[in-house]
């Protein structure tokens, strides 16, 4: 079965979108209690769990190959260094 | 020795590696503005606080709902071209695209209200305001404005694909332009799923 003729149905992503909303609202609520400097770092775990999602079924990423997946984490790992170690350098002066 | 011939499936797998790659750089170019971002909310915490209050939440709300509805209409518009449904996939990118359409008018009375309240690039009010926020507010006015180029590029190229469809060269057996105007589309949702809580979510 080759990943170009994989059909998602309507059903599942219907049921994506949902829990894209349920996501949103949690987002938003959760702001809404006071956790200090944790509160960036939750923000930022419900984008992520929702980037997920739109990721994996939306994008396809889930049915992809190889070369895809690897090189989408290789490009978020570089972002993740781009961004970590600077705001390290920065959190630490 | 054997060679390899170049089948159909190569070249939709190249289609869509083109495209992905395309992407990464996208998400580099966003990301770097999301460096700036990090480093000054370390240095300027309570001005972004404050800065993010001044934004209204349900704008924000409302744009992510509609970016997500536009991403499930997309999805749904390639499930339909699969399967031959091409009144489906026309409802479904004709969806995508009114919403991208009120998605850049909420941003228009967005920042129509900012920019009539002397929040806006160099404005008196930010020059003589705490440092913070006129960085916040920079960051703000580029990274949502940068976003919403990617929008009308994003609108432009669905209409490119919904004609595409409509004229059938786009079908069930040839729609990879179709698949790349939808990760397009997608990574456009992606990245307004960070802008939203980092903007409007941090009290």
């Amino acid at each position: 079965m080759e990943p170009h003729n994989h059909i998602i149905s309507y059903k599942t992503l219907f049921g994506v979108l949902l829990a894209l909303m349920a996501l949103t609202g949690v987002t938003v609520g959760a702001s809404y209690v006071d956790l200090g400097r944790l509160n960036v770092w939750i923000a930022l775990a419900i984008a992520s769990v929702k980037a997920s999602l739109v990721l994996l079924i939306f994008m396809h990423m889930k049915f992809e190959g190889r070369l895809l997946k690897l090189s989408f984490l290789s490009t978020v790992g570089f972002l993740a260094v781009m961004i970590g170690f600077t705001f390290w350098d920065i959190a630490f002066r | 020795m054997s060679l390899h011939r170049i089948s159909a499936q190569d070249h939709e797998s190249g289609k869509k590696l083109g495209m992905w790659l395309f992407l990464y750089t996208e998400i580099i170019l966003f990301g770097g503005l999301f460096v700036l971002y990090a480093v000054y909310l370390t240095l300027h915490t309570q001005d972004f606080i404050e800065g993010g209050q001044e934004l209204n939440r349900i704008f924000g709300v409302v744009n992510t709902v509609i970016l997500l509805v536009s991403s499930f209409a997309v999805a749904a518009s390639i499930t339909a071209v699969q399967q031959g449904q091409k009144g489906i996939a026309l409802m479904g990118l004709g969806g995508s695209i009114g919403c991208g359409l009120i998605f850049l008018v909420n941003k228009y009375f967005e920042w129509g209200h900012k920019i009539s309240h002397g929040i806006y690039p160099n404005s008196e009010r930010l020059l003589e305001g705490a440092d913070g926020q006129n960085i916040f507010f920079g960051l703000y006015y580029v990274i949502t404005g940068l976003h919403g180029l990617h929008i009308i590029i994003g609108i432009t190229v669905l209409a490119v694909a919904m004609a595409f469809v409509i004229s059938g060269k786009v079908g069930p057996n040839r729609f990879a332009l179709l698949e790349n105007a939808g990760l397009y589309w997608h990574l456009v949702d992606l990245i307004w799923i960070f802008i939203f809580p980092l903007f409007y979510l941090i009290i």
